[in-house]
């Protein structure tokens, strides 16, 4: 093999580990000295070299034995949101410092039975809330492009670790942009399915009526890859959706009616909503986002106006909505059954406001806090309520949207990554930089970030592309197609 | 309407989160700035239209599923308390709620 093994994919490694040009135990050892080499980061939380040497060893065994699996011996790590038996869970939170989870969340439990890996646990923000993954409670994650930027968040640790080539691809989770915006930061494709479309059982629940799994890998193709394997129903989560496993990779590559060599996307029709394109978008991200639509075009598709007319007040209807769940969710942090308990305290309340104060960071209480008001007694309807109420009318918007497209494009963030502390001083103004990624998620809707270039100080941009329910494969279709085209994907931090 | 101190108390007590003096300062004018930017939503006329509670509902009837009522878990209390901060014969350990 000619590029180094951290150079390569899901894809290009699952055949070398099938041809025994590498066994998984070499790539193993060679990531885990990278991991260990690039502590500095901060994208690991937990990394657990005796664990992921003996998964290397049974998937070397299952690959002498002659599994075709794709994913067998493929190393990767998981977003410190998901719980595992065998290594410990934290959120990003000293809530839950030390905490052992009885069982494997369902996304981990099915990637490990396709054989893949885990060379452990990725930092984020604190039970995914923020934009930067500097509301971790261990340490900041930075981003390997440029150190004293942010790498985004809340899979901050997921983006860095696959674009420092760490690991070829990561788990990550997203409920308002949390992988679509670091994949743009860090210069990797992120892909959120349709809500439901991944078990959230094992999940910690941040806002369950938004938060899906997803990918983060270095193309589409391998997005793909894991998505199948991670991804169909499972009767442990109520809102997972009661459909037969789906194989992306194989929608990923299936040619559209119409198609041709040069034009794979022929009659593929891309909507512009205007709104996703303000006078205020920087120029740089504009740039890029303007250059990878024009590749798409030259790939035979079309691009159409559309509008969402809500684009602006997805920002308050999420940011009700999301706490109000969020409130609610960690209530269950209460210094009893698991997690963190205050020392001192004088009676049964104020066990519980003590450990809280203790366990939880700021952005985490300031949520719990807005969650708490806007679903209190008398203002549940003017808040909560009305929020839905809009919650709807967004979805409804894209209804009318996707009468003109098949997806729609845009980018993923108004600028490229920022300097580390940069929000630190005024959380609504980072609250204001989720723009483009939260309509889609209050709809529920599949999107995908996909590098397209090099923006301001050398930073990668991300075009956002979104689906309609369900609409993976065309999304992963279009993605795959411009990776094919183009080398924007390709890209690396220097010394990578 | 702007929050006031006696309000930032009153969710803190419902949240059960202790604040310290200086949190609660930091805290009104973030939630104060926080929902200045919510007040537009106020204007939009909402009248007729359903919250959407589930997201898949916007474009299909979503059922809550029941599973069939049989035993599905085994006994595994042991492994469940393994991360519990005090527990004692298999039972969970709280203050003294009951003189």
């Amino acid at each position: 093999m000619t590029a180094p093994l951290h150079q390569l994919g899901v894809a290009e490694l699952g055949r070398a580990l099938r041809a025994k040009t590498v066994s998984s135990t070499e790539l193993t050892q060679h990531l885990l000295a990278r991991v260990a080499a690039a502590k500095d980061l901060g994208a690991f939380l937990h990394v657990d070299e005796d664990y992921a040497l003996a998964r290397a060893k049974d998937a070397d065994a299952r690959l002498a034995r002659g599994e075709a699996g794709a994913l067998i011996g493929v190393p990767l790590a998981h977003k410190d949101i998901f719980v595992t038996r065998d290594m410990p869970t934290t959120a990003g939170s000293r809530m839950l410092e030390g905490y052992l989870s009885p069982f494997d969340a369902t996304v981990v439990d099915r990637l490990n039975a396709a054989g893949t890996v885990s060379l452990g646990k990725l930092n984020c923000d604190e039970f995914a809330m923020g934009s930067a993954t500097e509301n971790s409670a261990y340490f900041k994650a930075l981003n390997p492009w440029d150190r004293t930027r942010v790498p985004g968040g809340s899979s901050g640790g997921s983006a860095v670790a696959v674009a420092a080539g760490l690991v070829p691809a990561t788990t990550g989770t997203d409920t308002g942009g949390s992988i679509r915006q670091p994949a743009s930061f860090s210069g990797i494709t992120g892909i959120k399915p349709t809500y439901g479309v991944c078990s959230r059982y094992g999940m910690i629940a941040f806002a369950s009526s938004l938060d899906q799994a997803g990918v983060m890998a270095r193309s589409a193709e391998d997005c793909a890859l894991l998505l199948s394997a991670m991804s169909g129903f499972d009767e442990r989560d109520a809102t997972s959706v009661q459909q037969p496993p789906q194989d992306f990779h194989a929608r990923m590559l299936a040619a559209r009616e119409g198609a041709t060599a040069a034009q794979p996307l022929k009659g593929l029709r891309i909507g512009l909503p205007k709104e996703f394109f303000p006078a205020a978008l920087s120029t740089d991200v504009n740039g890029a986002v303007r250059a990878g639509l024009a590749e798409l075009e030259k790939l035979g598709a079309t691009l159409v106006d559309v509008s969402l007319p809500r684009t602006e007040l997805a920002i308050p209807v999420y940011y009700i909505i999301a706490p109000a769940e969020a409130s609610s969710n960690l209530s269950r942090f209460d210094g009893v059954k698991f997690g963190h308990r205050a020392k001192d305290y004088s009676n049964l309340i104020d066990m519980y406001e003590k450990t809280r104060a203790e366990g939880f960071g700021a952005e985490v209480k300031r949520r719990i806090m807005i969650g708490s008001y806007v679903l209190s007694h008398g203002y549940y309807d003017a808040y909560y309520l009305q929020a839905q109420k809009l919650r709807r009318m967004i979805a409804d918007d894209f209804q009318q949207a996707f009468q003109q497209c098949d997806l729609i494009a845009g980018p993923v963030a108004p600028t490229v990554a920022w300097k580390q502390g940069e929000g630190a001083d005024d959380p609504v103004k980072v609250y204001l930089a989720d723009i483009f990624t939260l309509p889609g998620s209050l709809a529920g809707l599949p999107g995908m970030s996909v590098p397209v270039g090099l923006g301001e100080g050398g930073m990668p941009v991300g075009l956002q592309l979104l689906g309609n329910y369900f609409q993976e494969g065309t999304l992963l279709h279009a993605a795959h197609a411009l990776q094919q085209a183009t080398d924007w994907h390709r890209l690396t931090p220097a010394g990578v | 309407m702007a929050l006031t101190h006696d309000d930032v108390s009153r969710i803190a007590k419902l949240a059960r989160l202790e604040l310290s003096g200086d949190e609660q300062a930091a805290l009104l004018p973030q939630l104060n700035g926080f929902f200045s930017i919510v007040e537009q939503m106020s204007a939009v006329d909402t009248s007729g239209v359903d919250p959407l509670y589930t997201p898949l509902s916007a474009v299909q009837e979503v059922a809550l599923r029941l599973r069939e009522d049989r035993v599905t878990e085994t006994d595994q209390r042991a492994l469940n308390q393994r991360s519990a901060p005090a527990v004692e014969d298999g039972l969970f350990l709280v203050p003294k709620v009951i003189e």
